[in-house]
């Protein structure tokens, strides 16, 4: 079975690649996640915090009196969190065959540019951008939110050569226009979807309380469907991050239209054997399917081949809510 | 050859030649000695290796004894062993001292000395400890300076070895552990010619081993004990000879030459003084100074103290001497000389009267005391000496350096002299906080001199006594000649003074120090025409009459325009070497950019950028003042104390406050260690540059702001507005909401200005928010200068308010419970202190009745390090009574007290019974049967006593005048046993187990930092899994212990888990409950600490999370329910809702292993929640079994 895919303009053995996460922070495990089956790998996020993060903590460590001249032991290897970012990409790229992926994660539009170029000549693959930002701000519509999206990957684009691709919230108006334009100012890929923090509210303390935030199996329906929306609409690479944890989830996403899907929960929660089990299984999927390759299935259940998209997803909805059977004896006494 | 120079402090210098030269090292943390372990554990994290390539094994115990069994266990299995300790926890190693110097088992200890605890604990140098190990049969070899400790500590190894004599290397705690200077490294080449790899083969052939067994450790009888401990006298008499021999082989290989005893001075001088220690560089120092004077005189320096070669001990003496003053620096009570006094005066005598002195007369010779907890031995004080010894009758017992009005011990000194050393160096000197990193950039302007020039250079730091808002003051000494001044910077003597915060200038008279034509520099938001006139009238004519130059700095601003945010440190280092060009600026700029990027990195990090902007800033940002002709301004400093305080506060209590505590005579300090209650309420600090203000339209008077407030600073009362007649008219007052209190009455939440900190915790926990205004809560954040005089006027009127009726107040609501007096309040501890609210509550409502057994740690220092103590008393006198014994024994101490107290009540109500003929039987009824679980049955019980004592002044029978004297403990009293983490799972876990099993009516709060946070944040046993600490600083491997659970397996102990700013009702809950549990109960309180690497700003989040993770279960165990046929066991948190990875990646102590061990990081992490998970999983099925007697009855 031919399990290579096309993506970000690569050739990936297989559509499985381990998102970022801490396990590619550790050199042994990132061979052990190649040796298990891994395509690719994204790297641990460089996230824009923790470049900042070092300010505090050099603050922490000034206040002293006569018993306390420090508080944390000083890691001389602990330097700043770019360098070793760095660093680590010098050396997945010395240790691993397969292409290395470098991921940037910040809150606001600006420093990535600078940062960017950094991690493209230590040696990264491609890069992944992951724009933490929540339209919070009433002053800013969608358009400006966008075009700092836009202005933002163009200038990145003007600076480094290597592939860009972009994970994305759902949370746009016009989504696919969206990807398109992102497409016009030079993207090669887009990942879908991005998971922001959502906090709850705890009413004994009275505060706001943030909640788990690791995936579950299941958690795909809304990425399978923008990747139905997409697939042959846009000319970029598409990625199906989120929920992944079995074979059958995979081979949804690439039916629904994902080039490669990201695997993260599963991993940190069964380790690297988990991709070797879900390779096995596309494998085993794909002899008794029809297709003989990935690239064959992939797209095959895309909405563009079940007509009118929107009519078909409207026409869903209504059958199932209206399917929806009430069960009054589940509610307990009045 | 040219030896490779380092700049370094006393106690690196023992670590790296320890770390070097063994395999196993046991430690434990103790102040001042902590930081070799910290290293010795940092070094190994790291990877680096020894001498033999291998990486040593750190083993931190639960205490100094148990470190002293690991050595004990590990020598004697062959390896090369060693420790670092001080104080108290040298005194811990006794015991396995004797065993290990028995067996004559090679190892080094290294010690920086301090002092011992008796009628105080002191942190800071002396000899007393070792001076208790005397007679374990450990060698004791003394470093005087840091270069020596680096020397000492390698001659040491080499001499053990060949010895098979364990030996004690000694160094002074602080003045030389913590002192930095430039000196040659004895390097690894050197280390590998110094020690002998037959000698550690047959160290390691004498190990116990299975294939070659004997038995050592045996117990033997009257017959052969006695033979058998005389039989290690070759071993003592050989190893003089073998020191020597190591010292000449080391100089050989460094060109360095110790002896035994090393005389310095003139050949001919008749009067000597003899000592051990730092104080030996400043004789010498001195010495020189007066020989060039025309005096003959020398110094006799003790290196080996023991074994004491008499023989070499005397014939390094001139044959002149006629008169010798022998030094130490310790005190032993009730003897007729301390230690070294006595050796010298027994060697003096039989070789004299062998004939074998160098000398045809017997010199006269006196003892003295020195430098006790790191007095200052100066100079002056060693002239002050030679000139008594001088004298036909000189004082024998002496003491010099401080004013013995009492016993008229001591000598007289000149206090101005100074020796040429003074002028030799540039002396420099810098005023700055704790916080301000003031501290760290000196320690880096001193590596940079050191590294860039080919001067000499010295620092030394010196703290006040609080945590927060802590003054530091930096000595540095440069110069082109090895500094032997092992003394502060003196009057007169400073070259350059920094002021590094302008709020110093009223409170120090930090010019005193200045050198006539000095440099000034303050940094100040002043403008350069305008800022003459913001210094006191004193500081005016300093500048004037010893002509300095004076320069100005605007460093918080240029901090702020340069993105540093509040921080000075490198823009105030930068002015330094601007004035001081002790170096081509553009050398030092290139350096300190060096030293930036070691810090931080190299590429691409905004922070280098804003510190290189801040460096190129500073150069030009240092302004010359034009000092005016003539002093005019009109402040003055203000007084320490206010003129109302007690006379005990403004003679002893404002001097210490002062800085003048060293003038203090000994008459005026109380003998038994007895200070007054109450004491930080006098010390105006003014540390906050915004306080809470209070918005009483908006307020709900929840109490939630009190009850978080560590530093008891922000109160609330409830009183009748008729009483507001007198109010300041800024005095804010409103109707108090709730029936529960008399109608009309008012309600003000009022904050002490001058008191508070600022940490901002009370306005984060508001639980209103204006709807009118984003982020305005109902108490608010405002600069407290322009609010400073108002509001302590405001604050004076609140204290005259009465107290609400206890007995009328519901406890365990909140808004009740808070309106009672904090009687805890203005501790030194930091800025929003995790501990401190816990001690508070508690303080509200227990206070009037608590006494105290007090763990040392922080909670001792905040809770009662001199100059000024917050435990108060209320308006009726009362409050709590409240002491420190040690680190270890803190449980069994507060078991000792309800013993005591019980049993005087109980023979109180036997003395009763036996004068029930002239009390009356129905007193005595009331008496001992009274109701005391509430307020209103204490206080009718109190009432009783009072009743009961003035009865007894009319029983004229010795009966009466007995129960006079125990009447007091038919009142309610109630014994808390304080402490953090270090004490309670750690070093006291022994006596802690044993008071929970003791059923006794005692109450235990442990204080839970997670690490021993006094000495640094080293780890503990209540450290996390994953986190980072010293002694783990690749990550704490092990799980932390659970403490609650271990407390529930007695079943009749109650056992709280809480966290304040989680559920505060249920913090408040288990404080009344635990007190009113008549056995042992247990609270174990969750306390954010400065030692986590985070902000305490963030304190209350950081408690929710872990809550919210299971990291912290919040839980309560009442035996009483079991009583009613309930599950006593509450769990009061609900189950994790966070990932584990949310909590912990909050936290810098675990996050920043993510960085440095990832893949640790991740193992620790994913064991963690699994634990967590399975421990609420656990405590869930413990709090739902059926524990109804119906139930049990069927098993």
């Amino acid at each position: 079975m031919d399990l290579r895919t096309q993506y970000l303009g690569l050739e990936l053995a297989n559509p499985l690649v381990p998102s970022a996460s801490p396990l590619s922070r550790d050199l042994d495990m990132a061979r052990r996640l190649e040796d298990a089956g891994a395509a690719a790998l994204v790297m641990y996020s460089l996230f824009e915090e923790e470049l900042e993060l070092h300010n505090g903590m050099a603050r922490e460590h000034q206040l002293v009196h006569a018993e306390a001249q420090s508080y944390l032991p000083v890691h001389p290897h602990s330097g700043h969190e770019l360098d070793n970012y760095l660093e680590q990409i010098a050396g997945l790229k010395q240790a691993l065959d397969i292409p290395v992926i470098a991921s940037l994660n910040g809150v606001s539009l600006t420093g990535w540019v600078e940062n960017g170029k950094l991690l493209a000549e230590a040696g990264a693959d491609a890069l992944e951008l992951n724009i933490y930002s929540l339209a919070t701000d009433i002053a800013i519509d969608a358009g400006q939110v966008e075009q700092e999206y836009l202005a933002l990957v163009s200038e990145l684009r003007g600076v480094v050569e290597i592939p860009i691709t972009i994970k994305l919230s759902p949370y746009f108006s016009a989504l696919a226009n969206t990807v398109s334009s992102l497409e016009s100012a030079g993207v090669n890929g887009v990942s879908l979807f991005n998971r922001f923090y959502q906090p709850d509210i705890d009413i004994d303390t009275l505060r706001v309380s943030p909640r788990l935030q690791l995936s579950h199996p299941g958690d795909t329906l809304l990425t399978m469907r923008w990747l139905g929306i997409l697939h042959g609409k846009v000319d970029v690479s598409l990625a199906a991050t989120g929920g992944i944890h079995r074979a059958e989830d995979a081979i949804k996403m690439l039916l629904a239209g994902a080039d490669i899907t990201h695997l993260c929960s599963a991993l940190l929660l069964h380790g690297p054997n988990r991709l070797t089990e879900i390779r096995k299984g596309l494998e085993l999927w794909l002899e008794e399917s029809p297709y003989d390759s990935v690239e064959e299935l992939k797209g095959t259940l895309a909405h563009r081949h079940s007509g009118d998209d929107s009519a078909y997803a409207r026409a869903s909805y209504v059958r199932m809510l209206g399917g929806y059977a009430l069960n009054p004896t589940q509610w307990g006494p009045n | 050859m040219t030896r490779r120079t380092i700049t370094i402090d006393g106690n690196e210098a023992a670590a790296r030649i320890a770390h070097l030269c063994n395999e196993v090292v046991a430690i434990y943390p103790i102040t001042p000695a902590s930081p070799m372990g910290e290293h010795a554990d940092a070094w190994s994290a790291e990877g680096r290796k020894n001498l033999w390539g291998s990486v040593p094994r750190i083993v931190e115990m639960q205490s100094e004894g148990g470190a002293a069994g690991v050595i004990h266990g590990a020598l004697q299995s062959g390896a090369l062993t060693t420790t670092f300790t001080a104080s108290q926890g040298l005194l811990l190693m006794l015991p396995n001292m004797y065993k290990i110097a028995g067996e004559l088992s090679p190892t080094v200890f290294h010690i920086a000395c301090r002092s011992l605890a008796a009628q105080a604990l002191s942190i800071f140098g002396d000899h007393s400890d070792i001076m208790a190990a005397r007679s374990t049969g450990f060698a004791m070899l003394g470093a005087n300076s840091v270069q020596q400790v680096m020397d000492m500590a390698l001659i040491a190894q080499a001499v053990t070895l060949q010895s098979r004599i364990p030996i004690l290397h000694f160094f002074d705690g602080f003045r030389t552990s913590h002192e930095i200077a430039r000196i040659e490294e004895v390097d690894e080449e050197t280390a590998r010619a110094m020690l002998d790899d037959a000698l550690i083969a047959q160290h390691r052939a004498r190990a116990l081993n299975p294939e070659h067994p004997v038995i050592r450790g045996t117990s033997q009888n009257p017959d052969v004990y006695f033979q058998a401990r005389e039989s290690v006298n070759p071993y003592y008499l050989a190893m003089p000879q073998i020191v020597q021999q190591c010292m000449d082989r080391f100089a050989a290989l460094t060109g360095r030459q110790y002896k035994l005893f090393e005389y310095s001075g003139a050949e001919d001088a008749e009067r000597v003084i003899i000592l051990m220690g730092s104080g030996v560089e400043t004789a010498l120092e001195t010495m020189d100074e007066l020989n060039r004077g025309g005096e003959r005189i020398g110094v006799l320096a003790v290196r080996l103290y023991r074994p004491f070669d008499a023989v070499q001990c005397i014939a390094a003496l001139p044959s002149t001497t006629r008169a010798i003053a022998v030094l130490d620096r310790t005190k032993e009570p009730g003897a007729d000389g301390e230690p070294l006094y006595k050796d010298v005066a027994t060697a003096l005598l039989q070789q004299f009267t062998a004939g074998k002195a160098p000398f045809d007369q017997m010199p006269k010779l006196i003892g003295g005391r020195y430098g006790l907890s790191s007095k200052e031995f100066t100079p002056g004080m060693v002239k002050g000496i030679f000139e008594e010894l001088g004298k036909v009758e000189p004082k024998c017992g002496f003491t010099i350096g401080i004013n013995d009005d009492l016993t008229h011990s001591s000598l007289d000194w000149d206090d101005g002299f100074r020796t040429a050393a003074t002028t030799n160096t540039v002396n420099a000197l810098f005023y700055g906080l704790g916080s301000d990193g003031t501290v760290s950039a000196n320690k880096n302007s001193i590596k940079i001199i050191g590294e860039c020039t080919a001067l000499h250079a010295q620092g030394y730091f010196v703290y006040d006594s609080k945590k927060s808002g802590a003054v530091t003051v930096s000595h540095l000494r440069f110069g082109p000649q090895p500094i032997r001044s092992s003394y502060l910077i003196g009057d007169g003597d400073a070259q350059f003074v920094a002021c590094h915060q302008s709020v110093f200038l009223e409170r120090y008279d930090m010019l005193d120090k200045a050198a006539s034509g000095g440099t000034f520099l303050l940094n100040s938001d002043q403008p350069v025409d305008q800022v003459w006139a913001t210094l006191p009238r004193k500081m005016q004519q300093q500048i004037i009459d010893k002509q300095l130059k004076f320069y100005l700095i605007d460093a918080y601003q240029i901090a702020s325009q340069s993105g540093m945010g509040q921080r000075i440190n490198t823009i105030m280092q930068c002015a330094f070497f601007v004035l001081a060009e002790l170096l081509p600026m553009e050398q030092a700029i290139n350096a300190m950019k060096s030293a930036v990027e070691a810090s931080y990195g190299k590429r691409g990090s905004k922070i280098i950028e804003m510190n290189f902007a801040a460096i190129d800033a500073s150069v030009n940002g240092v302004h010359p003042v034009t000092i005016p002709a003539n002093a005019d301004s009109v402040i003055e400093k203000p007084p320490t104390v206010a003129a109302n305080a007690p006379e005990f506060i403004q003679q002893v209590t404002a001097e210490i406050i002062a800085g003048r505590g060293d003038n203090l005579p000994v008459s005026r300090l109380p003998a038994d260690g007895t200070y007054p209650n109450g004491s930080s309420a006098w010390e105006k600090r003014n540390l906050a540059l915004e306080i809470p203000v209070w918005d009483e339209e908006l307020c709900i008077h929840c109490g939630k702001c009190p009850f978080v407030c560590p530093h008891g600073v922000i109160r609330s009362k409830v009183f009748d507005p008729a009483l507001t007649g007198p109010a300041p008219p800024s005095f804010k007052h409103v109707p108090i909401r709730g029936k529960e209190f008399p109608e009309g009455w008012h309600i003000s939440y009022q904050v002490a200005p001058e008191d508070c900190t600022g940490c901002g915790l009370c306005v984060d926990i508001c639980p209103v928010k204006d709807k009118k205004v984003d982020g305005r809560r109902a108490i608010n954040m405002a600069p407290q200068p322009p609010l400073r005089e108002q509001e302590r006027d405001n604050w004076d009127f609140f204290l005259t308010l009465p107290e609400y009726d206890r007995t009328s107040l519901t406890f365990s609501k909140m808004k009740e419970a808070m309106i009672t007096q904090p009687l805890f309040e203005f501790s030194g501890a930091c800025s929003g202190c995790g501990e401190t609210p816990y001690l508070k509550l508690a303080s509200q409502l227990f206070g009037d009745r608590m006494v105290i057994a007090n763990a040392t740690g922080c909670s001792s220092i905040y809770g009662g390090n001199l100059p000024t103590t917050p435990w108060a008393k209320n308006n009726e006198g009362r409050g709590p009574a409240w002491n420190n014994s040690l680190f270890e024994d803190n449980a069994e101490f507060g078991l000792g007290m309800r013993v005591a107290i019980n049993k005087q009540r109980d023979y109180a109500y036997d003395l009763l019974h036996r004068l029930k003929g002239e009390i009356g039987s129905e007193r005595i009824e009331a008496l001992h049967n009274a109701e005391s679980t509430t307020e209103a049955g204490i206080r009718d019980q109190r009432e009783r006593v009072e009743e009961l004592r003035a009865q007894l002044k009319t029983i004229q029978r010795p009966e009466a005048r007995w129960l006079e004297a125990v009447a007091d403990q038919l009142n309610r009293k109630s014994v808390w046993i304080v402490g953090g983490d270090g004490w309670a799972y750690d070093i006291g876990f022994g006596g802690l187990d044993h008071v929970l099993a003791s059923g006794e009516d005692v109450n235990i709060l442990v204080l839970d930092t997670e690490v021993y946070s006094n000495t640094g944040g080293q780890t503990s046993k209540a450290t996390p899994r994953g986190a980072v600490a010293k002694f783990s600083a690749a990550g704490k491997a092990s799980a932390k212990k659970d403490l609650a659970m271990i407390a529930m397996s007695y079943e009749n102990v109650y056992v709280a888990q809480v966290a304040y700013a989680a559920r505060d009702v249920q913090t408040l809950k288990a404080f009344a409950e635990a007190e009113s549990y008549p056995g042992t109960s247990i609270i174990i309180a969750y306390a954010p600490c400065i030692a986590w690497g985070n902000d305490l700003a963030d304190n209350h989040q950081m408690q929710d999370l872990a809550v919210r993770s299971g990291h912290w279960p919040l839980l309560r165990y009442d035996p009483r329910r079991h009583e009613q046929g309930l599950n006593p066991l509450q769990l009061d948190s609900k189950a994790p809702s966070i990932a584990y990875r949310d909590f912990v990646g909050n936290e810098t102590r675990f996050n920043m292993l993510w960085r440095s061990h990832p893949a640790e990081a991740e193992q620790f992490l994913n064991a963690s929640q699994h634990e967590a998970t399975a421990r609420y999983h656990h405590y869930q099925q413990l709090a739902s079994l059926d524990d109804s007697p119906a139930e049990n009855d069927k098993e």
